[in-house]
Parts: C-alpha cells; structure tokens; sequence
C-alpha cells in the first residue's frame, strides 16, 4: 500500500495477507472483523492488574532461589547498546562482556544476545561468532517507525544481511491508534517475510515492539499483543527503551497473560521481553516470579523471556558476587562499558 | 521438582517474646484468673504457645467495676483532645512494634505472615489513628451538638482477625469516651494481651481498657453483666443470636457483626483476570475465614467455563504452607474444631451432588489444614450454597441474566457484603443498588478502610463499625443504624 501520510513515499511490495493461526484463521477477514475481534477481548482493570503486580512484588526471594533467579536473569539479557554514538568498538566491548559477563567468575553464564542498530550487526556477529550469543538488531526506522514501508522493510533485509539473528521491530503506533488494526498487521507479516534469509538458512526471530508507553491503557497493550502474535510475532516486546514510561510490572503482566492464553487457544509459545527501566536485580527476580506466577515455568528460559538492559547486567553481577562472596564488593568490580 | 522453586523465607519468630503463662488484664494489671487456666496452640503445628487465664463471673464482674470506675474518674471526664492522645499513641506503639504483633498473630491464629504484616496490623493500627482523630470532633459528626458516651462497653471478638477486630472495638469505643472490657476468641488471645502491654506502654489510665481472656462461659459473663452499658459482638450467627436474646429487655446498646455468604458477582463484560484475581482473594484471603469472604461465585453462564478454568489454573499457584514464609498464600485452619465443620460440609457438598475440585498441593503433617476447595454443579438449594462453611471453599453458581444475578445473590438469610464485576459502570451502580448487602465492592473485593462503615443486613447482625456511621454505636442517643 502507499503510505497513508505521504502518498509519494516509495512503496512495497505488500505479502499476500497472511491467515493467524486456528482457531482464529478468520478473525483478520475484514477490518472490522478484527477490530471486533481485538475489542471484543477481556478488558484488564487497571487497579488490579497492579494490586497483582504489588502482591508478586512482595515475594522473598533469598539464598538458593536468588542464585538461581540471578543466574538465569544474566542467561535472559540482551545486552543493549542503542546510542548515536555507538561505534564498531563499543559494540565489541560490549560483546566481550556478553560473552564472559564477570571476568573473574567463568561460572558466569553468557548473555542472550547482544542487541544493536542495524548498521553494527556484522560488527556484533562478527564479535559473537562461535559463542552461541545471538546479535539482536532493531530495524523498521527504530525507534518511532515513522518511516515508509518500503524503507522499514529495506531496514530489516540489510540488518538480517548483516547477519542479525533476531529483528526487533517496531510497530505504527499511529495506525494501532488510530484504529488501522489491520495496516499494523500486514506490517508486521511484512517485515516477518523480509526476516527470511535468501539462502533458505532458519529466519531471523522477530520480536515485535509495542511501545507500551504510547499505547498508555492497559486495554491496547492486551489488543497489540494479541495483533501481534496474530501476525506471526516470535517475541512481543514493550518498549524501545526511548520513551517512558519503558517496562512496568502490570504491562509485562498483561503481555504475560497474553502469551499464556495465546497458547492454550493456538499450542504456539511466543516470548515477552520487557526492555528498558529494569535496572536492578531486584527489578530482575520481581519480573521472573511474575513470569513464573503468570505464565509459568514453561516461560523461564531465553528461549521466550529476555529482559533488554544495558545497565542492569552490573547490578545482576554485583549481587552475584555477593552471594558467592559474602559481602559487597562496588562498581569498580565490574566493567564499565 | 519447579524450576523457580522459592527457597523457605521465614520471619524470624524470635522477634516476640511469648511468657509461659499470661494472666488477665484488669485495672492496668496482668492478675490471675480464677477459672482454670487454658493452653493456646500454634495451628500450623498444634504446638502450645502458652497458658492463658481464664476469667470467671467474678473476673468479669472485677473488671467491669474497674471500667466503670476508670470512665467515671478519669476517662469520661478527660478532655476529648487527651482521649485522642492517648489513642494516637496506641497507634503509634502499634506501628512500631508492627513486626511483633505480625509475628505473634500469625504464630496463634495461623495465617500467613504476609496478610498479618500487610493487612491486619496496619489496618488496626489505621483504626486507632482514625478514630484518635475523632475524639475531639464528635460535635462535628452530625451526631448531636454534645454526644455522650455509653459507659462501659462489654465486647466480644472472633479468632479469624484478632488483633484488627480488637481495633475495631476498642478504637471508636475509647474515641468517644467509653471504657471496655474485651474478651478476645478462646483460641487467639495472644495479640490482645500484647495489646493490653502496649495500653501500659502508652500510659492509658488504669481499667479504660480491661481483657478478660476465657471461651464462651466468660464472653457471656461479659455480655451479660449488669453494669454494662453497651454490647459489642462479632462472631458466629448462633452465639449473636444468643446475646441478642440475653440484652432483649435490658437497657444496654447492641451491635452484632455475624455470618455471611457473599456473592461474587462475575459478568461476562467482566475483566477476566483480574475478576479471577478477586475471586481468589475473596474466598481464599485468611483461609476463607473471613466473615464477609466471596463464598458464592455468580458467574455468567457464557463465562462458565473459561472463568473456572482460569480459576483452577490460578489455584494451582496458590502456596500452602508455613504461616511465617513469606512466600505462603494460605496458612492453616485456626483449630480442629473448624477444620472438621470445613470437612463436614465439604463432604455433605459432594453428597448433595456438586462437584468437588481441589489442586494437587502438599499439606503439612502436623496442625490443621485444608487445601482451597471449588465446588462446581452447585444448586442454590445445597448447603455449601447456603451455610456458612467459613474456610476455604466456594460454591460456584450460574447465572444468565442481571435479574438472575440479583435474585440468586439477595437469596440467602445473610447480607454482609457482595462484589460485582463488570467492566460497564451503569451496570455496576444498577446491580449494587439493588443488592441486600452492607458491603459492595466493584472489581475488587475484601478490602477494608476505617473511615467505611462495615455492617450487615438480615442475619448478618446489625450497626455499624468504622466511619462516620461507626461512631453513633458508642454514643447516647445517637441512632446505630
């Protein structure tokens, strides 16, 4: 389709619309088929969802538990680095560090992923190779979107070039407001074809980014999450870490509940990374009882939870250290990056 | 074995020092009592906490004496503004020795430590603030130009929140210039006589606060007592209607907070999970034994199924175990007698046809304990739709149209509280008008606050507590309705 803001923007080739999975194979048959589809899902009360969130919030969570919480928590991150400024050496830095977390404990597991703009995933692939750390590469004219779809979709081709493993994109927050449910959907099958690689090799996972800070109600990030896993989503994601509020505890339930339910109706797991304000380990483990009180164990691995931080990898190390060690050590025992 | 096991959390019960024996607390004294002493047993372990007095008629008859002497002399008389004091004070020693006092009533009731730290003791503690507020601005409460006091207040108070219900009592009766004598439940005194320390703590006059401890030979002796001016009661439908029957003819004021068997509401306009949240917390909070609990789920018929799913999934999360883990969502019956009522009419469920669910969940060996029950395929005419089963079992019912709705939850002999659930506010409002309850929540359920006036309708008892409409059960002349 041509762009709906400027209808000399550069056009794309739109996929043959893509069938969601059964049981809800025709609930994308029409616009307002959908839109009856997504409003027609149970409303979340806001109170609740975050008197929920408070109480999980109060889980103690110490000793064995807590090693094995902070472990998994490390094995959970993409490690982020999304700055102007980032540069081929940065991003290397920062790919060491994924690979041996803390330099003095080879007992450490690796990160997840190492998470980029596009234009430095070949430098991160190439800093990872034979690690089994995947390169995360935001793509679709991250992190507004506001771009054509043709040039969102050229995003994702060069970074998966690059040789990106993962394709975080963001969605058109504009056209999910706006209504355009269905815009927001083709978009995504779009960009889920153009993670294809030409030469047949396993496509590169798609993790779509709802922006929960503009979506605002809890309401539309239960609609954008259903949208998205609808469309063929392998992760849903709250936010680009721009705009705050980022991750919130009673947004990462909902996206919680969403794959829960998404999986008893279709059999299909789709992850859920929050990204963005989760600075601390106590943040960490909260998120990780909220997974596991949400929707399940089933969900405590890197394969379908992350959590995007950059900052929150030291904090997770320091705490580390302080359960093998006894005692506090400070900011200068882990690197800077 | 779980993947994300939580390793045991426990609160350190060292915090509370708990004496061998406990006397009764009469005229700002720890005396003995001169009935035979009774033991208090940890219900999550069955083991004894401690002796505790047992008061006689004589006892009583002691302790109102002192009341009576303690409002005529120094309670009644003192400035409304010093009476606040004192009350501020309680509430303060309350928050400081919080922990303490959390300790101690999980240990003798057996819930979970984090209901006790997070609800009943700061909401006692926001009791008395609340009411310490009030002592000098009762000619303000549209209550009269110069409302008086009753005199000597006789309560008598449950074991399913005792350290809260003694707040309820006692607060609005020292804020309007009563004195009391309070007999805590026969199976959790403990709190209460740490309250009755922290009353000398905070230097309140000699027999303003008397607790006489005992089981229900010493509660009638309370009620009973000549000298006293007004009578407070919360506990069973039964025992209520006892008292009322023994103050009928007698010049004392009544207020009685009895049983319940609240509906719960759930449309299927309802925010499912939270809704499923709700219902969790309204029949599981406190191991269901919670007056006001949501034991009957009215779900809609087109609802049904995925709501008790939801619900199953949700229960099966539910952590059964050691009061003092911080981690533990439900914590043990409070006595053998309970649990074999709970056994007795969850049996008599099944018999009569409804279909009996509970989670594969590991309960300990020793104390009592129950794991949280569904009864599906429940008619209205079941007992478990009917009686108070007061732990942790729902009767889930159908519905199928809002009057369906009205109609199934005013139809019990209770009226203590209800809930609804809808996300449509018209409807909400609608329904809650027309509900025979004294309590309706709106997508959220059990939740308290001491400026809301809690009460019940039909068998659920009568007045008020907390709030503006509270205050009028302790004062002259000013209607308790």
């Amino acid at each position: 389709m041509t762009h709906v803001l400027d209808p000399h923007a550069l056009t794309a080739e739109t996929p043959p619309r893509r069938e969601p999975p059964t049981p809800y194979a025709d609930v994308t048959r029409s616009e307002s088929a959908f839109r009856a589809f997504l409003h027609g899902l149970p409303g979340v009360d806001q109170v609740g969802a975050s008197s929920r969130v408070a109480m999980l919030g109060t889980r103690s969570i110490k000793t064995t538990s807590k090693a094995w919480a902070i472990d998994t928590a490390i094995s959970m991150v993409d490690l982020t680095t999304l700055e102007g400024s980032d540069t081929p050496g940065k991003v290397r830095a920062l790919a060491a560090k994924a690979r041996r977390p803390d330099p003095t404990d080879p007992g450490c597991p690796p990160v997840a992923a190492v998470c980029v703009y596009g234009d430095l995933a070949g430098v991160a692939k190439e800093a990872l190779a034979g690690t089994g750390i995947n390169v995360a590469a935001v793509a679709t004219a991250f992190p507004s979107g506001r771009a054509s779809r043709a040039v969102k979709l050229a995003d994702v081709r060069d970074a998966v070039a690059q040789g990106a493993d993962e394709i975080d994109m963001v969605i058109d927050r504009g056209a999910f407001l706006a209504g355009r449910y269905l815009d927001v959907f083709d978009e995504i099958v779009a960009v889920k074809e153009a993670c294809a690689r030409p030469d047949g090799a396993a496509p590169a996972h798609l993790k779509v980014i709802l922006e929960t800070g503009e979506l605002v109600t809890l309401d539309a990030v239960r609609r954008a999450s259903w949208l998205a896993m609808l469309a063929g989503g392998d992760f849903i994601k709250t936010s680009t870490g721009k705009i705050s509020p980022a991750a919130t505890l009673p947004v990462c339930l909902v996206m919680l509940e969403a794959v829960r339910d998404f999986r008893a109706a279709t059999g299909r797991h789709v992850g859920v990374k929050p990204a963005g304000g989760i600075r601390t380990t106590k943040d960490a483990i909260k998120h990780l009882v909220l997974v596991n009180e949400t929707a399940g164990a089933d969900w405590l691995t890197p394969d379908r939870f992350r959590i995007g931080a950059s900052s929150l990898l030291n904090d997770l190390l320091l705490q580390r250290q302080k359960l093998r060690t006894g005692h506090y050590s400070g900011p200068d025992h882990v690197s800077v990056d | 074995m779980a993947v994300f096991e939580y390793a045991p959390a426990p609160e350190s019960r060292s915090i509370v020092d708990i004496a061998p024996s406990y006397g009764l607390f009469v005229d700002g004294e720890f005396v003995d009592g001169s009935g035979e002493p009774m033991k208090t047993v940890n219900p999550a372990t069955e083991e004894v906490l401690s002796e505790v007095a047992v008061g006689t008629e004589a006892d009583v008859d002691r302790a109102v004496k002192a009341a009576r002497r303690a409002f005529t002399r120094v309670w009644g008389p003192m400035r409304p503004a010093d009476r606040g004091k004192y009350l501020f004070r309680i509430a303060r020693l309350l928050q400081e020795r919080a922990r303490e006092f959390a300790v101690l009533e999980s240990l003798d009731n057996g819930k979970p430590i984090r209901e006790s730290r997070d609800v009943d003791v700061p909401l006692a503690a926001a009791h008395f603030f609340y009411h310490a507020g009030w002592a000098d601005k009762l000619a303000h409460a549209g209550l009269g130009p110069d409302p008086r006091p009753l005199g000597v207040a006789g309560q008598v108070i449950p074991w399913n929140f005792p350290l809260l219900m003694l707040a309820w009592k006692i607060a609005p009766a020292l804020a309007t210039g009563n004195t009391v004598v309070l007999k805590p439940a026969e199976t959790t005194p403990l709190t209460a006589l740490l309250f009755a320390e922290v009353c000398r703590q905070a230097d309140l006059p000699p027999g303003v606060v008397n607790i006489v401890t005992g089981a229900g030979e010493t509660g009638r002796a309370v009620v009973e007592h000549a000298d006293v001016d007004k009578v407070a009661f919360t506990g069973s439908t039964e025992v209520g209607r006892s008292i009322a029957r023994a103050v009928a003819g007698t010049r004392k004021k009544l207020t009685l907070e009895l049983g319940g068997k609240a509906a719960n509401i759930v449309f299927d306009d309802a925010p499912i999970d939270q809704a499923v949240e709700g219902i969790v917390q309204g029949i599981f909070f406190n191991q269901g034994h919670v007056c006001c609990a949501g034991s009957r789920l009215l779900v809609q018929e087109n609802v049904h199924d995925e709501v008790i799913a939801a619900l199953q999934r949700r229960i099966g999360t539910l952590r059964v175990g050691d009061p003092l883990d911080k981690n533990t969502d439900i914590g043990a019956i409070n006595s053998a007698e309970q649990l074999a009522r709970i056994r007795e009419l969850s049996d008599v469920g099944e018999a009569e046809g409804a279909t009996r669910w509970q989670p594969a969940c590991e309960l300990p060996d020793r104390g009592f304990w129950f794991p949280p029950t569904v009864f599906t395929d429940v008619s209205p005419a079941h007992r478990i739709a009917r009686d108070e089963v007061f732990g942790p079992v729902l009767s889930v019912l159908t519905f199928r149209t809002p009057d369906e709705a009205v109609a199934k939850a005013n139809n019990t002999t209770y009226g203590l509280s209800a809930g609804i659930w809808s996300e449509k506010g018209s409807r909400i409002l609608a329904i809650a008008d027309r509900l025979r309850a004294g309590v309706v929540w709106a997508n959220t359920f059990n939740q308290f606050d001491p400026t809301s006036p809690f009460g019940g309708y039909k068998q659920s008892g009568y007045g008020r507590e907390g709030g503006r409409h509270g205050l009028a059960a302790y004062l002259m002349g000013a209607d308790s309705e």
